[in-house]
């Protein structure tokens, strides 16, 4: 790759209107080169997920430009952006959300099946090897409900890798795991980055776990400070 | 689109809510059920009465009306031909109720392929004699194999049969003139023609139409037996009735004997438009019943799936942030909707097709209808298909619009309200 800026942004301005009209991220400037391991600090409010679900395609209303592998999504219909979610984008949040229907293997597979880019069974095989990289391969044919807290990250880690998104984003995903499960999930990231490379960016408000990370990018009302 | 995957999807959803689901299709099957029945019923009826009707009314039948003559003589006269003449007190010309020519006409109808069938009949009005009261009634000399095949008259005969009409002299009496003379099978009944002439016929069956007013006066006999009381040669006939292959070109048929036999001719839609009325109001009614319980099934729909995307915000949520777009949603619930739609509607197609069955066996006996012993059900395959129609119809609609609820849920919303 001869440009390696996985995600940048061009004077990113987002203003909230409920109750009155509040400027919530003032003109950001950032970028993210592949293999990079990034954390957003900052404290309650200063904007952190906010920007973290714009770069995340899902939230569309904001002034400025995202490219997401030097390609222009702002813009971008409902349709294409939900392609390159799929496609480029993993996520892992707070709250585990799996589907509560599926079993831990189809949660998995649900976004390759969706990308449809591998068969049913290679998918199979790939979700399995996720899952058994991350432990979790025993619990491959539970429901989400026979979880503990930890395993559903696990699990949420293991979905957000199927498609091998060209990045995995975070909001706060230790913020709900006591000690022991949010350093296993730290240790998970990093052996990501070290061994395939992969780029990720996470908002925490966990100074410990964003100080174990390559960079940290700290915002305070709505500017990058540092 | 992947559909598979959608569909596969809304299946995990529908099972998630087992009980909420079942409750939706049976209101799907229970409308369409009913419906069934109910347009199976309708439509029975109205094929009963239909078959009263046809069975007495032929598709055209062709006579001599009473009326005024069409061209007056004044039209005639070479002096006033090419004026305005106003004529008061025109009276109605008789030419006589006889057919001129009627065995030619006959004989050339007969070779018609468009006509199943051509009976001769003699209508005449006369008095029957019991003791020293008269009580008129109406003579039908019928040619007694053709009308059996047209009419079916034997369905009708209650007591004797039809083929004893073939002896000479011999009558089958309405219900109702019977037991108001006393009358039985066997006995021997007096007759005045209307010019006077007096005959004594044996009785040989009982007719009951089912129309009161057409059983006090009715009566049959044999073309012959007819002429002999009326005194009239062989040839004597006052009405041609035609069955038709397809009775629905009866009026153009009507019209095209009128001009070239220069006969008065009716069809039986003209000579039955109150029956016609009477089945397109049944009708009416029926699908209208039908297409409301089908909308109360429809609420029912939106209501649930209303729910489930109120309970499945997190699911949606997450599968638009794993990259399924707006539409996928949507097409998600629609399928739901569909599913619903699908299922509830065959169960629905069942148990109408059962209740419709139920309803052909329950026993309907009226003195009015001697043939009928059961409800009269009609079954017809268009029915299913318009049910099932309506089915998928009615809950693509109900469906549709939770569903773009759905597709437009903001998933960082949720995902952050937590």
């Amino acid at each position: 790759m001869e440009n390696s800026k996985i995600l940048e942004t061009k004077g990113l301005t987002k203003y909230f209107y409920d109750p009155v009209k509040f400027k919530v991220l003032t003109e950001i400037d950032m970028s993210i080169d592949r293999g990079e391991f990034v954390s957003i600090v900052g404290k309650s409010g200063c904007g952190k997920s906010t920007l973290l679900y714009l770069l995340s395609t899902m939230d569309t209303d904001y002034e400025g430009q995202i490219l997401i592998h030097n390609e222009l999504v702002t813009g971008k219909e409902d349709k294409v952006l939900a392609q390159i979610r799929n496609e480029k984008i993993g996520f892992v949040f707070q709250f585990h959300y799996l589907l509560i229907e599926y079993n831990v293997l189809r949660n998995v597979m649900l976004p390759g099946l969706k990308l449809a880019k591998y068969s049913e069974q290679e998918l199979e095989h790939r979700a399995l090897e996720h899952l058994k990289t991350l432990g979790m391969e025993e619990q491959a044919l539970k429901m989400p409900n026979q979880l503990s807290g930890g395993q559903k990250q696990r699990v949420a880690i293991a979905r957000a890798l199927i498609n091998d998104p060209l990045i995995i984003m975070g909001d706060e995903p230790t913020g709900n795991l006591d000690k022991k499960n949010s350093d296993l999930v730290y240790d998970i990231f990093k052996e990501l980055t070290l061994e395939k490379k992969q780029t990720l960016l996470i908002v925490t408000h966990d100074n410990d776990f964003a100080h174990k990370t390559n960079r940290i990018i700290t915002m305070e009302d709505g500017k990058i400070i540092s | 689109m992947n559909f598979k995957l959608i569909l596969n999807i809304a299946l995990h959803l529908l099972q998630a809510r087992l009980k909420q689901t079942i409750v939706a299709a049976i209101g799907v099957t229970f409308s369409i059920a009913m419906f069934i029945a109910l347009v199976s019923f309708m439509n029975g009826l109205n094929d009963l009465l239909d078959g009263l009707m046809l069975n007495r009314t032929p598709h055209v039948r062709l006579y001599n009306d009473i009326k005024p003559a069409e061209h007056q003589p004044i039209t005639l006269a070479e002096a006033y031909k090419n004026n305005t003449n106003f004529i008061r007190s025109i009276k109605p010309k008789d030419i006589g109720k006889s057919i001129y020519n009627s065995k030619a006409i006959i004989a050339y109808l007969k070779k018609d392929p468009r006509i199943i069938d051509v009976a001769p009949k003699i209508t005449t009005p006369v008095f029957f004699n019991s003791g020293t009261i008269e009580i008129s009634g109406v003579i039908n000399g019928i040619d007694v194999l053709s009308e059996e095949k047209i009419f079916k008259v034997s369905e009708y005969i209650i007591e004797g049969k039809v083929t004893n009409l073939l002896q000479n002299n011999s009558i089958i009496l309405g219900k109702g003139l019977a037991s108001k003379m006393m009358l039985t099978v066997g006995d021997i009944i007096k007759i005045t023609s209307p010019s006077g002439n007096l005959s004594s016929l044996k009785i040989v069956g009982i007719s009951q139409m089912g129309i009161a007013e057409v059983d006090d006066v009715m009566s049959y006999t044999s073309l012959d037996t007819a002429q002999k009381i009326l005194g009239e040669p062989t040839n004597y006939i006052t009405d041609i009735q035609i069955q038709l292959h397809d009775k629905l070109t009866a009026p153009e048929v009507s019209k095209e004997f009128r001009d070239k036999f220069n006969l008065d001719t009716i069809d039986y839609k003209t000579a039955n438009a109150q029956f016609e009325t009477g089945s397109s109001v049944r009708t009416i009614i029926s699908y209208a019943v039908g297409v409301v319980l089908l909308i109360v099934a429809g609420f029912g729909i939106y209501n649930i799936l209303n729910m489930m995307i109120y309970e499945k915000m997190d699911s949606i949520a997450i599968l638009k942030a794993t990259g399924f777009s707006g539409n996928d949603v949507r097409w998600i619930f629609i399928s739901l909707s569909l599913i619903i739609g699908f299922v509830g509607g065959i169960f629905g197609l069942l148990f109408g097709f059962i209740f419709s069955s139920i309803i052909d066996v329950i026993p309907f006996k009226t003195p009015s209808l001697p043939t009928i012993s059961t409800y009269p059900i009609y079954y017809d395959g268009v029915y299913y298909v318009i049910g099932i129609i309506f089915a998928l119809f009615t809950t693509t609609i109900a469906g549709y619009f939770p569903a773009s609820k759905a597709s437009k849920i903001d998933p960082v919303e949720i995902i952050r309200g937590k």
